[in-house]
């Protein structure tokens, strides 16, 4: 089961790799990541994000919670959780097809944040559900190159 | 304000934390610290490895109850150190280690002696450091200390580069240690332990299962006092030897893999199992699904990682032992004041009765023989000579088990093994730091042939100090647990167990200016131990002893408790039924 992981934690050398340490020594693997600096500036928020079961989790956020530089950590659920995820995607433009294509990024909000003779790159931020569909979308295209930043995180209210 | 140099400010943080005496060994990357230590009130003790001065250092803390100091140079030195900080870890002691590196200016160049220390330990400590500003390092030293010795106790590593060392700053020491990820629990739930007490009350066949939690909180006394009130018997684990007295009625010695029968058969059996200050480790449970089936589970511990870790329990106390089985002592007074019926002393009974029937039916046995030691005899002589009072240290292999099963406990830290690392090797080197501990108790060091040999150097150390160790060596020319794994997994296959080529021990004894005795007659055991084991000077004893003896009982690795393969004559296992041990 996908799980989303956030965290405060010391804003030093050595803290990541702490904490991703204990991802790697049982075989877990990270499906994203993210990590920067709070409005504390000896703070850092991270989100990571997983697939693990019930059992599994519990005992990982035990671990965490363990680590020195670790100051919270709690495992967000969706529905009491605002997610996001930023999308930089690079698409082919041939000739007859810019502004369908235009007009299909304003569509899901996307911003052209880069304009070349061959291709735009594109801005896209929402849920996960939201990205998937735009990159299906723009598949037709010729994607050049996509990235994702990983899931950002934090709890309603 | 007068400045310091780094080195000033590390000896003085350490007078600060009231340490007396730390092991090392000395090179390139920590001369500076060295230099400030020369003529300094705190003692230094030149171990001949590193891996002997973490092993030393971890003696010292379970002796004393204080925390272990361990000290080496970058590269090698560190890592060299790496053995004694994993085994301190698995075993929760409190060390604090340092490590010379580098100059900050030549970290990440291959530079010569360097090695990724935090890296390479970040897995194996409570937590460690780099200091990379010589303003940073009175903090740092503290903290390291204050995380050492607070909540579930570990290893703390302290890198300290070249420069850190030799630059100057002012001296501020920080009076509170102020780490907001870090706060443990020490006082239990009050509804949670009131839950406990009314458990204890209701359970007809009570066990406890205490660990080393027990001797980190000081809470043997709380301890034997929960078993007195509610008359519950007490299993400890290896770690736990020495928190409840092995002679007391109510002690079960050992359980788990070479645990004693009754100990086994009353966890399994049990209806409600006491885990105190455990781990649930493999080596105890067995066969997960099969380990005290049919009972509620207590479990008392200051690690919330461990609640749920490998048992699921049905009443966690996230808290110091000593401090929770006080308040639970109490609440059982109470409530045993009131309800305290003829029905409950009955039940009581009959489950102990139960337990003394186990206790007559198997106990630890073997067969003794005239014409070869036996080395479960050797340790029962070191018992009943030292009367209990001696502080134990072993290595790991049979030797170990059977110093666990025969030894009769009466004190808490009179035990120091690698439990839960299993390190050998670590004997020898605990032992001499248990001395700089405590050098009012007969220290006897049980080491076998192999392990012996991997750390066999700091009788350099043993020498220069004439410290009055006694190093039994239960000799039987093998890698003795590797071959009897061999001997009954492998079909007999002894493959690289084979110890036949092995020096002569008391001369190697006798090489470093230390008396040595070889002993290969049952006749002559007895007399010489009777002399010489409480002797006032460092001696070997090399013991030849049954080459093929097993250490019994054994649960095969992943089978359930009960199902132990009992010695020492025509192996059998306990049928696990429960109407045919009824």
């Amino acid at each position: 089961m996908i799980r989303t992981i956030v965290l405060t934690v010391e804003n030093r050398p050595g803290a990541l790799a702490r904490i991703t340490g204990l991802f790697s020594a049982r075989g877990i693997n990270i499906e994203s990541l993210t990590v920067a600096r709070t409005d504390d500036p000896t703070l850092s928020h991270m989100t990571i994000v997983v697939d693990l079961d019930d059992v599994a989790l519990e005992k990982l956020l035990k671990l965490l919670d363990r680590l020195v530089d670790v100051v919270t950590v709690t495992a967000v659920d969706t529905r009491n959780a605002v997610e996001r995820e930023l999308l930089l995607l690079k698409v082919r433009h041939e000739p007859g097809q810019k502004l369908e294509l235009l007009k299909e990024a304003e569509i899901f909000r996307a911003r052209v944040v880069d304009v070349s003779p061959q291709s735009y790159v594109l801005e896209l931020t929402g849920d996960e559900e939201k990205l998937e569909a735009f990159i299906r979308v723009f598949e037709k295209y010729g994607i050049v190159e996509l990235v994702r930043s990983g899931k950002v995180a934090m709890a309603r209210g | 304000m007068k400045k310091m140099k780094g080195t000033e400010i590390f000896v003085e943080c350490l007078r600060r934390e009231g340490v007396r005496v730390v092991f090392g060994h000395p090179g390139g990357a920590i001369l500076p610290i060295y230099d400030q230590l020369y003529g300094a009130e705190i003692r230094h003790v030149l171990m001949r490895h590193e891996q002997a001065a973490a092993h030393a250092a971890d003696g010292y803390a379970r002796a004393s109850g204080g925390v272990g100091v361990a000290m080496a140079t970058s590269g090698p030195g560190a890592t060299n150190l790496v053995t004694g900080i994993a085994s301190a870890f698995m075993d929760s002691v409190p060390m604090v280690v340092f490590t010379g590196q580098v100059p900050s200016t030549l970290i990440g160049t291959d530079a010569f002696q360097e090695a990724d220390v935090v890296g390479i330990t970040r897995p194996c400590t409570k937590h460690n450091y780099l200091v990379l500003r010589t303003e940073d390092l009175a903090r740092t030293i503290r903290e390291a200390f204050y995380l050492a010795r607070t909540g579930r106790p570990g290893p703390v590593l302290v890198d300290l580069p070249k420069d850190i060392q030799l630059s100057e700053c002012e001296f501020v020491y920080p009076e509170e240690v102020k780490l907001r990820g870090y706060r443990p629990v020490l006082d239990g739930d009050p509804a949670a332990i009131r839950q406990a007490a009314v458990a204890i009350l209701e359970a007809t066949r009570p066990v406890i299962y205490a660990g080393g939690g027990v001797i980190a909180s000081e809470g043997a006394e709380q301890l034997r006092q929960l078993a007195e009130i509610a008359r519950i018997p007490v299993a400890t684990t290896l770690m736990g030897l020495g928190g409840f007295p092995t002679d007391h009625p109510l002690s079960l010695s050992m359980l788990g893999m070479h645990g004693s029968w009754y100990a086994n058969m009353a966890v399994s059996r049990c209806d409600l199992l006491i885990a105190i200050g455990v781990r649930f480790d493999d080596r105890v449970t067995g066969k997960i699904a099969a380990f005290a089936p049919e009972a509620r589970k207590i479990h008392i511990d200051i690690d919330p990682a461990e609640i749920n870790k490998n048992v699921r329990v049905d009443i966690p106390i996230v808290g110091d032992v000593r401090r929770v089985l006080s308040v639970l002592n109490m609440e059982l007074e109470r409530l045993l004041a009131e309800h305290r019926t003829t029905q409950w002393e009955a039940q009581r009974r009959a489950w102990l009765e139960q337990i003394a029937e186990w206790k007559r039916a198997y106990p630890f046995c073997y067969d003794f023989d005239e014409r070869v030691i036996k080395p479960q005899w050797v340790i029962e002589e070191i018992a009943r000579i030292t009367e209990g009072e001696a502080i134990l240290t072993t290595d790991v292999g049979q030797h170990q088990m059977w110093a666990a099963q025969y030894y009769r406990f009466k004190h808490p830290r009179t035990w120091i093994t690698s439990g839960g690392l299993g390190a050998m090797g670590f004997g020898l080197p605990a032992a001499i730091g248990a001395w700089f501990a405590r050098p009012d108790r007969p220290i006897i060091a049980i080491c076998g042939d192999g392990s012996f040999q991997m750390t066999m150097q700091e009788l350099a150390v043993v020498a220069e100090h004439r410290i009055p160790l006694k190093i039994v060596i239960i000799n039987n020319f093998y890698l003795g647990m590797v071959r009897q794994w061999q001997e009954i997994f492998y079909s007999g296959r002894y493959s690289a167990s084979d110890l036949r080529v092995s020096p002569d021990y008391a001369k190697i004894a006798e090489a470093y200016g230390l008396r040595g005795y070889t002993v290969r007659r049952p006749g002559e055991l007895a007399d010489l131990l009777e002399r010489e084991l409480l002797a006032s000077e460092p001696i070997l004893f090399d013991i030849h002893v049954a080459a093929e003896e097993n250490v019994y009982p054994m649960v095969p690795p992943g089978a359930a408790i009960t199902e132990m393969i009992v010695g020492p004559v025509g192996a059998r296992t306990i049928p696990e039924s429960k109407e045919s041990i009824a």
